[in-house]
């Protein structure tokens, strides 16, 4: 598989958010307004693709030549809440005001479960150092696209008259499902 | 029979999927059969009771500081145990299930339970939440997974993950009227929203009522 068609696939057909079901949470939480979503989608580009490749590595390098493979799952976790320890006390010496407006969600990201799902993805296709930044730059991508197109759905959402029982989160549902389906088309690009 | 109804609420306003929003992504994914909501539900009552157990123990020796990474490896030892059990003993649930049994770790219940609960109460109270708040997660993924079968495959089916005898079999929807949208993406969603959008309506409601005895009561 060429390196475009895999950084297409994971960006748009195997979109993690509307494909798979991964990243729901923050996906949910964050999304209500444009300029929270675009920062937390950044934020989470770098992290997922800081934490596969070190994850790659770490795999690779350490954990097949001490046949540790049955470890992978602690040592990921442990790895990806590290990192993001790490680019949250970047971010609040750099950005105090993006630090601000992403709050509780920036030590969420550990519990996203988009990072962990791209460490491991990798591994599991066994995909080659190259290979593992395309695929984890595209299914992050695929996040932040999905973030960004679906808080500007439900800004303009804001002030419509939904029926009371709907507002809120489940009418977000509902405007997945709609994305679904219109992504769903996009299946046989590939 | 007020302790009951009691129960009854708090299962469904204060529940962890629909009312909380919480581990979302595994019951949107997995809920396409009886069988792997089942499975999954299990699984995660098992994680959720034991990492409150231990989460309990350590509570009062773990620092401050590093509280949040003695949680997660605790609880990434319980899902790698758990993981190796279904691959040894239920393949078939474990290709089905696929990578969301290894994201249990990242279940945001699970977590929070042990931060929210399990960190401040005894071992006997932890793991009592843990199973409590394990049974409503499976009650939710059931109720997602019934409606989505039912209305995807017209058939509700239960078989037996060690080795793949058939429990039931049932055809409630003639063929041709099933509705295969619901086994996919789209289908996931829009039965979430509903069951959501019913959860919000019926805590709208208790609201409503207590606003109407409140004011009774100032009348008087």
């Amino acid at each position: 598989m060429n390196l475009f068609t895999l950084f297409l696939s994971a960006l748009l057909i195997n979109n993690i958010i509307l494909a798979k079901f991964i990243g729901i949470c923050p996906f949910i939480g964050v999304s209500s307004k444009v300029e929270p979503a675009i920062g937390m989608g950044l934020a989470v580009i770098f992290v997922i693709f800081g934490a596969s490749v070190l994850a790659w590595l770490l795999y690779k390098f350490v954990l097949v030549p001490l046949e540790l493979e049955y470890m992978e799952l602690i040592c990921f976790i442990l790895l990806i809440a590290a990192f993001v320890q790490f680019v949250e006390m970047f971010i609040k010496k750099t950005s105090p005001s993006l630090y601000q407006q992403l709050g509780i969600y920036l030590p969420l990201i550990t519990t996203n479960c988009a990072v962990l799902y791209a460490a491991q993805n990798n591994i599991s296709e066994g995909y080659n150092l190259i290979e593992t930044m395309v695929n984890s730059l595209g299914i992050a991508g695929g996040f932040m696209l999905m973030l960004v197109i679906f808080a500007t759905i439900r800004e303009r959402l804001q002030g419509n008259n939904i029926p009371k029982a709907f507002q809120g989160n489940p009418i977000a549902f509902i405007i997945a499902a709609i994305m679904a389906l219109a992504f769903s088309s996009l299946a046989g690009l590939v | 029979m007020e302790k009951k109804q009691g129960f009854f609420t708090k299962l469904l306003v204060e529940n962890p999927v629909f009312g909380l929003y919480l581990g979302i992504c595994s019951s949107l994914a997995i809920t396409t059969t009886l069988n792997n909501a089942i499975g999954m539900g299990v699984a995660v009552i098992f994680v959720l009771v034991f990492s409150n157990i231990f989460v309990s123990l350590v509570r009062n020796i773990t620092p401050d500081d590093i509280h949040i990474p003695v949680y997660i490896v605790i609880i990434a030892t319980l899902v790698t145990i758990v993981k190796m059990v279904i691959q040894a003993y239920a393949p078939s649930l474990y290709t089905a299930l696929g990578a969301f049994i290894d994201l249990i770790v990242v279940n945001c219940i699970i977590l929070g339970r042990a931060e929210a609960f399990a960190s401040k109460n005894s071992v006997g109270a932890s793991a009592m939440d843990g199973l409590m708040m394990g049974l409503s997660y499976t009650l939710s993924i059931l109720a997602m997974s019934f409606i989505r079968q039912l209305l995807g495959t017209g058939c509700l089916s239960l078989s037996n993950p060690f080795n793949n005898a058939t429990i039931f079999d049932i055809r409630l929807l003639p063929q041709g009227y099933e509705i295969p949208l619901f086994t996919g993406q789209t289908g996931a969603f829009l039965t979430f929203a509903v069951l959501a959008a019913c959860i919000a309506a019926y805590k709208n409601h208790l609201d409503t009522l207590e606003k109407e005895e409140t004011k009774k009561g100032a009348t008087k």
